[in-house]
């Protein structure tokens, strides 16, 4: 018997043995209990208190407002107004798929998205910033805040958030300039622009928001707050607070009296083209636009697909184009006085040099004709360009057809080239020359055809192959009005912040700068001047009566498939011009049917607002 | 036993004349034990207080007072206990054993559901949970019928009585359910064995039973369709294994409490601790407490709740050695080997290097069932050591 009652059994040494036995045990799971403790506690201390820290700490990121876009009065083309984002927390969602799909297929129906629209959103935004609480829509109305927080319960993990969105308070006003912004996408994340920025962070995607994103952007503020384990903030458990700097406003070049000028003669008309109107010493644009227009605002929201068709599936009216700077059209007449530079300066013909306009210049088999079959007898260049006779201008493009000047002038003043334009999505044109048409023959494109004297005869009154738009025609006056400085065409004046004090100046220097006979200069400005107000002259009847002298020229270019596109490009005050002026309106007729008449009101505007700025300077002295 | 007084030949002179503290027993108590587990619950009461002062709004003392409540009648029941001989216990053993397992099986008529579970009576200030003392009980009985039954039938028929003994008050416990408390009921049942003497074979095959069915029970059942645990059990014993896997799951509260106990550090946050106060470690008033003092008291504090629960363990040990009969060797050893399991299990699961199986930590945790069931084990051991004591001078205290 191993073990007798009532014995002492300490002294047995089976007792003994099995004590010691389970002793050492005991020492051995003691001794585990304490490197494990000496392991967790002073080997590895500090990377659990790192996690601990980072277990109790929720960032929150504060959205910086973007600075305002003002026009160079000040006035507001564009600020913020706050909006209410619904947002989602995936995390937080209900974890059985039934209860998740009614969740999601009923927050869809309150925020009138399907339930595959829900879906779609929360994967693409989970792909850029997996974690991120996904916005699923901007902009819901307050019926629809008080309806969740009415029954929160049945919606976890949906909260509303307090966001900046962009408001247009003159409506369309400079839309093409002052653009649009939007969700930073992964592929900007890459670009060294967008350094430090975050999925969802909003930057400019088009115009000036492009442009001067950097100054208008901001830098969001952080809130970082101790929270509980079930995400709560804690009380006091506010650990940081680093508000947001908001971003810096932006005033633009833009006049308002020429802008509104310009916008609404284009929209009395109806027709699709674009207006320019710039400083013609330091490149500051006064008046931009295109039409069609859009209401940037509509884009701010979720937008219906109607709305959508409109803007962006329009292949006729595209109202997202800028056709001022984006646009591609032959311009007609209004290029005459490159040809009349590039032969006088190149000593093809003086001022006083007569060539003979019968209504026809004979080149081989092929015959130019004049607009409208006149003929004007014998002409001297001022005379040339009153009536705008294009036979003048066959002949001279015929005399220069394989000496490249034309070419070479129309590139100098800004032709087929980009321009230096501080918006996003100018293009470079085309200026048809030798080369280009040689080496397109010889790959067999654009008809097989070498380059011809015709080519040259066509380019030299504007037609043709070549391709530009007003921005770059803007330039070309104003390197004749200037006298041979090629400015830098910018709608960016300055920063501000939001007290008004400039914090930076934009310089835009003269590009290029090249010699220009004043004789050569004056002559053309005095054919241009007699064109816009002098009897005959193609523009007469329109500026004839214009108190203020100026120098312009109608342009009606031939676009195939396209009636006439009328344009006018107008020099004022002359003969010393501060600014040019360029109007094209597609399928406007003769020059001085449409173009020119839209010019004036911007002359207009533009004369009369100087006026009463002097004489209001007057009257305070 | 009262034969024994003949034996005495004649009192000690300076015995004549016995002093209040050995009238009271308080001369032959084992004091570093009973200071142990007085420094214990101090312990547990100063912890409650600084970590629980939100938990209950408006009663900043809610768990403090109560716990301070459950340590005063605990020292009161320990200190009753160690005055009784408990070789009387051996003559209740039938008694003790049919309270006992009535008590766990009307836990499943009149019990207080919990957490899906019915463990406890819901008295008017307390809520009693049998299976607590049941530990207690269930040493005392156990022990006994191992002496009772030491000549009856071959050794193999007696391990396997003991084992039926052991295994039916533990089986209902499981069915409560609470896996914890019935893996306490298995290890004092063997730990009784290992003292009664049951051969190291025995031993062996019980070990060999128990793997196939820890195999079964986790690998084979839940494959065949046949879960014999809750969901959570299992998911709860065998996380720990790979605790990143089920970092949002069950394995979530044990990483909390690993970084809890982490952040501590050699000196502790004091009243910076993030993770037990912020509630990333649930339960920090019961089953995570020990990760209360980790974050809060750092290695010192930690180490130094460790050492008490060493001194209480070795001086439970020698009491084992000491007794002056069999029955006090065995209920010595289960008790002590209970509360070795205990502690190292609730320890090991704070500091993840255990399963999550709900076991409090004895004289820590927040809880007056277990506070008062260790105060009673402890008066239990305490009265071995006063009988081997007086029965050594060859005196009685009765």
């Amino acid at each position: 018997m191993y073990l007798r009652s009532g014995d002492r059994p300490g002294s047995s040494p089976r007792l003994a043995l099995r004590t010691a036995v389970l002793g050492g045990v005991a020492v051995a799971l003691f001794a585990v209990l304490f490197f494990r403790l000496w392991d967790l506690q002073v080997l590895s201390g500090s990377q659990y208190l790192a996690e601990a820290n980072n277990n109790r700490t929720r960032e929150y990121k504060v959205i910086a407002p973007r600075g305002d876009i003002l026009d160079r009065d000040g006035n507001v083309l564009v600020d913020n107004r706050t909006s209410l984002a619904l947002q989602l927390s995936t995390q937080k969602l209900p974890a059985d798929p039934a209860e998740q799909r009614a969740e999601l297929a009923a927050l869809g129906k309150l925020a009138h998205m399907s339930l595959h629209k829900v879906r779609r959103t929360i994967e693409e935004q989970e792909e850029v910033a997996a974690g991120a609480p996904v916005t699923l829509r901007k902009d819901v109305g307050y019926d629809l805040i008080y309806y969740l927080e009415e029954n929160q319960r049945q919606f976890p993990g949906v909260t509303v958030q307090r966001v900046f969105v962009r408001a247009y308070p003159d409506g369309s006003r400079a839309a093409h300039v002052v653009g649009s912004v939007g969700e930073v996408d992964g592929e900007e994340l890459k670009e060294a622009r967008y350094k430090g920025l975050e999925p969802g962070d909003e930057v400019g995607k088009e115009g000036v928001e492009y442009t001067y994103d950097r100054y208008l952007r901001g830098e969001p503020g952080l809130t970082k707050i101790q929270v509980n384990a079930l995400g709560q903030p804690t009380p006091g458990g506010q650990l940081v607070s680093q508000p947001p700097t908001p971003g810096d406003n932006l005033k633009l070049t833009i006049d308002p009296a020429v802008q509104a000028a310009g916008e609404s003669a284009m929209a009395s008309r109806g027709l699709p083209g674009g207006f320019i109107t710039m400083n013609v010493d330091n490149g500051e644009i006064l008046g931009l636009g295109s039409f069609p227009t859009f209401d940037p605002a509509v884009r701010a929201r979720p937008m219906t697909q109607a709305q959508v068709n409109a803007l962006y599936r329009d292949p006729v009216l595209a109202p997202l184009t800028d056709r001022a700077t984006e646009g591609l059209y032959p311009t007609g007449s209004i290029f005459k006085i490159i040809t009349a530079m590039a032969a006088l300066e190149g000593g093809v013909i003086t001022p006083s040099t007569t060539i003979v306009d019968n209504g026809e210049l004979r080149v081989g088999d092929q015959g130019f004709h004049n607009a409208g079959e006149a003929s004007y007898g014998a002409l001297t260049l001022v005379p040339a360009l009153q009536v705008s006779s294009d036979v003048f201008f066959y002949d001279l493009g015929l005399k220069m057809w394989n000496t490249g000047q034309l070419q070479q002038w129309a590139h100098k003043m800004g032709i087929g080239r980009p321009t230096g334009l501080d918006l996003p999505g100018s293009v470079e044109g085309l200026l048809p020359t030798k080369k280009w048409r040689d080496d397109l023959a010889a790959e067999g494109l654009a008809e097989g055809r070498p380059w011809s004297a015709g080519d040259n005869i066509q380019l030299a009154t504007g037609q043709g192959d070549l391709q530009t738009n007003p921005l770059q025609m803007a330039l070309a006056y104003a390197t004749l009005g200037n006298g041979g400085k090629v400015v830098t065409p910018h709608v960016g004046l300055e920063v501000e912040d939001p007290a008004g004090r400039v914090l930076k100046e934009f310089q835009a220097p003269i590009r290029r700068e090249f010699h220009i006979d004043p004789g050569s200069r004056s002559t053309i400005l005095e054919g241009l001047h007699e064109a816009a107000q002098v009897a005959p002259g193609t523009a007469a009847g329109v500026f004839g009566g214009f108190p203020i002298p100026v120098a312009g020229k109608t342009g009606t270019a031939e676009r195939p498939g396209h009636a006439d596109q009328s344009w006018f490009a107008v020099l004022a005050p002359y003969p010393d011009p501060r600014i040019v002026t360029i109007v094209t309106m597609e399928e406007g007729g003769f020059g001085a049917e449409s173009a020119a008449p839209a010019a004036l009101q911007i002359l207009e505007a533009y004369f009369h607002k100087q006026a009463t700025e002097v004489s209001a300077a007057g009257g305070a002295e | 036993m009262y034969a024994s007084r003949t034996r005495q030949a004649a009192p000690e002179p300076f015995a004549v004349r016995l002093g209040i503290g050995e009238r009271l027993g308080l001369a032959h108590m084992d004091w570093p034990l009973a200071l142990a587990a007085v420094a214990l619950v101090a312990f547990s009461v100063f912890t409650l207080g600084q970590a629980t002062s939100h938990d209950v709004p408006g009663s900043p003392h809610y768990y403090l007072d109560r716990q301070a409540i459950y340590g005063l009648l605990g020292v009161v029941g320990m200190l009753a206990l160690s005055r009784i001989d408990y070789s009387r216990f051996r003559e209740l053993r039938v008694g003790i054993y049919t309270f006992l397992c009535a008590s766990v099986s009307l836990v499943f008529v009149f019990g207080f559901a919990a957490r899906g579970s019915r463990r406890s009576f819901e008295l008017p200030f307390f809520s009693f949970q049998p299976s607590e003392l049941g530990k207690l009980l269930l040493v005392l009985a156990l022990a006994g019928f191992v002496i009772d039954g030491a000549r009856r039938g071959s050794a193999r028929q007696r391990t396997v009585r003991y084992l039926c003994l052991g295994l039916a008050p533990a089986a209902l416990v499981f069915l409560q359910p609470d896996l914890g408390t019935s893996m306490v009921f298995v290890v004092a049942t063997l730990a009784v064995m290992y003292f009664g003497g049951v051969p190291w074979t025995h031993f062996a095959v019980i070990g060999a039973a128990l793997v196939t069915m820890v195999v079964l029970v986790l690998v084979a059942a839940p494959k065949l369709g046949v879960p014999v645990l809750h969901g959570y059990q299992e998911e709860r014993l065998t996380s720990f294994l790979h605790p990143e896997e089920h970092a949002a799951g069950a394995g979530y509260q044990q990483n909390q409490s690993v970084v809890a106990i982490g952040s501590g550090q050699k000196t502790g946050r004091g009243d910076r601790a993030t993770q037990t106060r912020l509630d990333f470690v649930p339960e920090r008033h019961t089953d995570f407490i020990f990760a209360v003092i980790g974050e809060r008291y750092g290695f010192m504090g930690a180490a130094f709740v460790l050492s008490l629960y060493a001194l209480l363990l070795w001086r439970a040990l020698r009491i084992v050695t000491l007794s002056k009969n069999s029955y006090g060797t065995l209920v010595a050893g289960g008790i002590a080997v209970s509360l070795l399991f205990q502690v190292f299990v609730n320890v090991g699961m704070n500091l993840g290097i255990m399963p999550i199986t709900g076991i409090p930590l004895p004289l820590m945790s927040y809880g007056g069932s277990s506070v008062l069931a260790t105060f009673l084990a402890v008066g239990v051991l305490q009265s071995i050591n006063i009988q081997a004591q007086l029965s050594q001078r060859g005196r009685f205290a009765w």
